[in-house]
């Protein structure tokens, strides 16, 4: 394992912790200074990344609609969403007159930061996170159903019955499919016997737990996408937003940069998510390994696991763009059943045989 | 047998989706299929059919002549009072006062392209024009002349 | 002009009114719909009308029986050539003549591939109405093709304009018959594509199946025709009951449906475009030879009297009525349009269902709104 090493960023991390411990002497504003560091790091590189994905699902949606889709603005029109957030800037940011300004304005910033809570834990490369706490998974999980408390403010501060009728679907969704979310999640944490992420990828060093907690874990890693599809308010399930019946949900009034943060909060979610399934089902960073085939695994060594874990989540981000251009989204009543009556009792049985397996040890 | 319908209902919609996720699939790893084009770089190709009802035009020859002889059939067979034709007294060689067309205004902003004058015009003198790119700045600007400054029928027409 | 409809908006305990539209994504132009709601299901619909209303029945009156064709074009604008058919065939009823041979079999192809390319459309926008954005893009590659023979053939692609009391208004385009084989070629290949992505999708069905019903004798009652009656079983396709053009000398078949919900339309357009296909397949090789038009005098008066004639669009039946007085315009035109019956039908069969079905109702009813208000 000594290439991995080589290419991991964690290096570079302790030779910034190093610098700097060697030249502040206090260790309370060393602290603030390395959390100051990080934080604008994370702000800068999401940010980024949102530019990344927004132009990608652009890109996705695209080439699946026979178009060729932004490819002015930049090479391939990488620079497109550049030039929409600049618009976005200088767009007056309208309050309607009526409207609680208080709860209107805060609401953006709500959804934001709970979903950039959530990046904390996440691993992204070997030995290279913001914060593992040994409840990672728990962590993630009920940070990101804070997104839910932004959504009903800015529907109900809104002044407006679409975002209100908005506002209400995206409550009862998330709600539900929180379940769901976590009923997958805990069947790793049951496989793997450990709630911290990295411990949970340390785990799948002999193999990622989608192939060694046979059917079940698949059963279980199938509703994690569609349930973190839901819970991200993406379609098919965008039943907050559905902009051809609601006219944009929940976010009708918001415009400038206020709208802005709610499409940043959502890639970042999209990102969340991912990586989350990224990380508990395929392995995080741990590049892919067949069994003894020495030569085979020396070479997936030699991949920078940091290349491997976003590799992992973009697979992830792929399929779940998939699913928006692909279908068309539910009814509300729809939405409750298949959480209800498919998603939750599948699941549920899920638990039990992946509880069955773990105590027998029938996993690899 | 519930049982047995859940676990079939599950499975035939997890088929069809896949189904449709196939279709879009195939089209995102084949972009040879994209039908995108890319307007305005391609104006050098972009031809229109012959048939493209774009402007009414009045051709002229090489001697600055056109074909109109200022009856007014097209100006009655248009339904929204596009065109307008003023015509002028002219003598002939022969000393006989003939009427001719002075001016052939066209209204383009209120024309719905249905060639109705075209095939009113008995001396072939207006045709439809493959133009396409009409957007002006100033709606003043679709008011057109169709016959050239300082130009004559052409002989031989009436 | 406030107060000619006394504005409503008494709510009982629990219920609220939502405009849904003049601006809105789903009602496909200016249908202004005001909602009862009472949480997401609707007690009660009002339709407000009016706001692309461009008087063309008016303007009609003042035009000579060449001109006032060319504005049925902007009423039902996805068939506009069925539109221009019904009016050049009600003049000729008046003329008591008849087009050439060549004209009606060229008149029934260029209907059909309307019919085609305006149920494309439908196609796509009931799937974007549904939330899936990607169907819209693949019907509107063969809804491409097909204007193309249009634009070929008539000059303009959307607003043709091509039909004059007699006949056409030129003779077809030598590629006419080349261009519209290959098109069918492509079209009948990507029915299968379509069924794949929409007709069998899980999600689909559950939107559509048993969302708006509508009745055999709700869809009599109120006048609803076309593929929307016809799903609930009532027959009425003028082009069986009341044959014009070159439709008695093909072989085609009406198709009815006795569900009356959504997914019933939706499959009922699906096989008429099939039927389309046969049609035209039957005809494009036996285009008689001869003239294009019938002569005509110059100057077309109308023996007084009253004539109508009505025609198969795409969303039902286009009646199309001339009062004559004998004068070179015609002195009353009144159009009865398709949509303005079928949007009449849309509050009774929706109530009850939740705004998201609202959309899917509209969907499948196939509604051109100005075709509504002319």
């Amino acid at each position: 394992m000594k290439s991995v090493i080589l290419y991991s960023l964690s290096g570079f991390s302790t030779y910034i912790h190093n610098l700097l411990s060697s030249n502040i002497g206090n260790n309370l504003i060393l602290l603030i200074t390395e959390l100051t560091i990080i934080g604008i790091t994370l702000l800068i590189s999401l940010v980024l990344l949102c530019f990344f994905l927004g132009w990608m699902e652009r890109r996705v949606a695209a080439f699946m609609e026979l178009r060729l889709g932004p490819n002015r603005v930049g090479p391939q029109g990488t620079l497109q969403i550049v030039a929409d957030t600049v618009k976005l800037l200088f767009k007056e940011g309208l309050t309607p007159s009526k409207s609680d300004k208080f709860l209107f304005n805060l609401a953006p910033f709500i959804v934001v930061v709970a979903a950039m809570m959530a990046i904390a834990p996440l691993a992204f490369a070997k030995n290279f996170s913001i914060f593992d706490i040994n409840i990672g998974v728990l962590y993630v999980s009920s940070v990101s159903s804070l997104s839910v408390l932004g959504v009903l403010m800015a529907g109900w501060s809104s002044y407006n019955k679409y975002s209100l009728l908005g506002a209400m679907r995206s409550g009862a969704q998330i709600v539900s499919y929180e379940l769901s979310v976590g009923l997958s999640l805990i069947a790793i944490v049951v496989l793997s016997g450990n709630t911290s992420l990295g411990e949970i990828i340390n785990s799948q060093q002999n193999g990622w737990w989608i192939f060694k907690g046979h059917i079940p874990a698949i059963i279980a890693f199938v509703i994690f996408i569609i349930a973190s599809t839901a819970e991200i308010n993406r379609a098919p399930f965008d039943l907050a937003e559905a902009d051809q019946e609601l006219t944009g949900g929940f976010n009708t009034e918001y415009s400038g940069m206020k709208f802005a943060m709610f499409l940043l909060a959502e890639y970042i979610n999209l990102f969340v998510v991912s990586a989350m399934g990224a990380t508990l089902f395929l392995g995080g960073w741990m590049p892919f390994h067949i069994g003894n085939w020495e030569s085979f695994n020396q070479i997936m060594d030699y991949i920078p696991s940091f290349v491997w874990f976003m590799g992992k989540t973009f697979l992830i981000i792929f399929i779940i763009m998939w699913f928006r251009w692909t279908f068309p989204r539910l009814r509300v009543d729809q939405l409750l059943k298949l959480e209800w009556k498919y998603l939750l009792p599948i699941s549920m049985i899920n638990i039990i045989l992946i509880t069955l397996i773990a105590i027998m040890g029938w996993h690899f | 047998m519930f049982l047995k319908n859940y676990i079939l209902t599950v499975f035939r919609s997890i088929k069809s989706l896949l189904k449709g996720m196939k279709v879009t699939g195939y089209y995102f790893t084949h972009p040879k299929n994209i039908l995108t084009q890319e307007y305005p770089d391609n104006r050098a190709t972009l031809q229109m059919f012959e048939r493209f009802k774009g402007e009414v035009v009045m051709p002229h020859n090489t001697n600055n002549e056109h074909r109109c002889t200022g009856c007014q059939a097209c100006e009655i067979a248009c339904p929204n009072g596009t065109i307008k034709i003023i015509t002028k007294q002219e003598l002939t060689a022969d000393g006989k006062k003939k009427k001719r067309l002075d001016t052939f205004v066209y209204h383009h902003d209120m024309c719905t392209l249905c060639n109705m004058c075209i095939i009113a015009c008995p001396s072939d003198a207006i045709v439809m024009a493959q133009t396409f790119e009409h957007s002006v700045y100033d709606k003043k600007m679709l008011k057109k002349i169709l016959n050239a400054p300082e130009s004559k029928l052409m002989e031989g027409v009436e | 002009m406030r107060g000619l409809i006394e504005e409503d908006y008494t709510t009982k305990e629990g219920e609220f009114v939502i405009n849904i539209g003049p601006q809105h994504p789903s009602t496909h132009g200016v249908l202004h719909l005001k909602v009862w709601l009472n949480g997401e299901t609707i007690i009660k619909i009002q339709p407000h009308l009016g706001y692309i209303h461009r008087s063309i029945e008016k303007m009609s009156e003042r035009l000579s029986y060449r001109n006032f064709i060319f504005a049925t074009s902007r009423m039902d604008y996805l068939a506009a050539h069925i539109n221009n058919e019904a009016c050049a065939l009600a003049v000729e009823k008046g003329l008591q003549i008849e087009a050439t041979p060549r004209a009606k079999v060229v008149r029934t192809i260029l209907s059909e591939l309307t019919r085609l390319s305006s149920h494309q459309l439908w196609w796509a926008s009931t799937g974007l109405d549904l939330g899936a954005v990607t169907p819209f893009f693949y019907a509107f590659r063969e809804r491409e093709a097909i204007l193309d023979i249009m634009d070929e053939t008539c000059g303009a692609r959307l607003t043709q304009n091509y039909m004059v009391p007699g006949g056409l208004m030129n003779d077809i385009h030598p590629n006419f018959q080349k261009r519209t084989k290959e098109v069918l070629k492509q079209i009948k290949e990507k029915f299968k594509e379509y069924d794949d992505i929409l007709t069998g999708n899980v999600i689909f069905i559950n939107r559509t199946k048993g969302v708006g019903y509508l009745s055999k004798e709700d869809a009599l009652s109120y006048g609803v025709t076309g593929p929307t009656a016809r799903a609930s079983g009532l027959s009425c396709d003028i082009r069986k009951w009341a044959p014009y053009s070159a439709y008695p000398s093909v072989d085609f078949e009406e198709i009815l449906d006795t569900e009356g919900d959504s997914y019933s339309r939706y499959l009922i357009r699906m096989k008429e475009m099939k039927q389309s296909v046969s049609i035209i397949e039957q005809l494009i090789d036996n285009i008689p030879e001869g003239d294009f038009q019938e002569k005509t005098k110059n100057v077309i008066k109308l023996p007084k009297g009253e004539f109508y004639q009505r025609v198969e669009t795409p969303r039902g039946e286009l009646g199309v009525y001339i009062v004559s007085e004998g004068m070179s315009s015609p002195y009353r035109i009144k159009y009865r349009s398709p949509n303005f019956s079928n949007l009449s039908v849309l509050p009774t069969i929706a109530k009850g269902y939740k705004i998201g079905d609202l959309v899917a109702i509209m969907a499948t009813i196939d509604l051109v709104i100005p075709d509504i208000d002319r």
